[in-house]
């Protein structure tokens, strides 16, 4: 078998990092927008709806 | 593990092995069913909320899927349908689905409940419970109504919605619960009736192997009668109307009317034309949840002019 420089199982694992990596770049923009929607939605003395709701 | 090994094997697992590991089939449903339970609930969400927690309910669903993958390795090596899937056929590590399937159900409960509330995000982690330690580890290998229980797993995800919303469960919620609870027992007899699979061999007591084929057509029946009333129990509660009651009554109808043409053949007359009625019957069971949840969403948005609703 003739060695390449890239084997095919370098490509799978390079996805698979891809992947992760975009998994959690992903996540953190989720918690950021989470947090703007949070934040801006709380009104001083009223609690977020769900939890008006569960009152 | 050494890159030489791995080499051998000339198969380590790719990104989509794993995503394959979260069942994206099933999570669509998941997805799509919790998004209306969402939607028609009377209490506003912000949308970027109802995105981020239909998210993490998706992604509680995909975790149990790993689990369950992780705990019937065994019986997944044995079955021709499911012996390609990542665990038997060795691609991933049983102990990897594993770890992966409780990492992310720690991390979906967690966010569900920070992101909604925790009502909901308990109520995802309870699903999960149920799916895989009562109906994987529990029931299914010792029960022929396995699927009856694995189908309630199935129906909590649109009252987890309707929980993100309301932050709690009322009569509406359940009714979408009992919908798809008596739904899932026809629609999976129905494939078991085709599809022949060696349920035997992998010692799972599907109905079909412990009381016959001909039981299961009647219980298939049976099953889809005592659906209608909840369907249009649904139709006549807060979150139905007029086009949820038409939905209803077309689709019971039709459904009824399958079921009975599945219970009256016997398996010569089903072998004759290769179990034709029984796969346009699953087909249509698909097409049946399908169409009454989305008339849910036409109902609730035709609320929103002001028409629609009772």
């Amino acid at each position: 078998m003739a060695i390449h420089p890239e084997h095919e199982l370098h490509a799978r694992r390079r996805g698979r990092n891809l992947g992760l990596g975009l998994v959690l770049g992903a996540f953190v923009a989720l918690i950021f927008g989470l947090s703007l929607v949070k934040i801006s939605h709380l009104r001083e003395g009223k609690l977020p709806a769900a939890a008006e709701a569960q009152k | 593990m050494s890159d030489l090994s791995a080499i051998d094997r000339g198969r380590e697992a790719g990104f989509g092995d794993y995503v394959q590991l979260l069942k994206p089939r099933v999570m669509s449903l998941v997805v799509f069913t919790a998004m209306v339970g969402l939607i028609v609930a009377p209490v506003p969400v912000h949308p970027f909320v109802a995105f981020t927690a239909i998210l993490f309910i998706a992604l509680g669903g995909g975790a149990s899927g790993a689990l369950n993958m992780w705990y019937d390795a065994d019986i997944d090596r044995v079955m021709r349908r499911t012996a390609s899937r990542p665990i038997p056929s060795g691609r991933v590590g049983a102990g990897e689905a594993l770890g992966l399937g409780l990492a992310l159900s720690g991390i979906s409960c967690v966010m569900l409940g920070l992101a909604a509330n925790w009502f909901a995000g308990a109520f995802l982690a309870f699903t999960i419970f149920f799916y895989v330690v009562v109906y994987t580890i529990w029931l299914k290998r010792t029960t022929p109504q396995n699927i009856v229980i694995g189908g309630a797993a199935g129906a909590f995800p649109p009252m987890i919605g309707w929980a993100v919303a309301t932050g709690g469960v009322s009569l509406e919620s359940l009714l979408m619960f009992a919908l798809i609870f008596m739904w899932t027992p026809p629609h999976f007899w129905a494939l078991a009736l085709f599809m022949k699979d060696d349920y035997s061999n992998a010692g799972v007591p599907m109905l079909t192997v412990t009381h016959g084929r001909a039981a299961t057509r009647r219980h298939i029946l049976a099953y889809t009668i005592l659906l209608a009333p909840f369907a249009l129990a649904l139709a006549l509660s807060s979150i139905g109307g007029p086009v949820v009651l038409a939905t209803a009554l077309v689709l019971n109808t039709l459904f009824v009317l399958g079921a009975l043409r599945i219970a009256r053949r016997d398996e010569a007359a089903a072998g004759a034309d290769r179990y034709k009625a029984e796969r346009a019957f699953f087909r249509f069971s698909l097409v049946y949840l399908f169409l009454h949840f989305a008339a849910l969403l036409v109902e609730r948005s035709l609320m929103t002019f002001g028409l629609g609703g009772w």
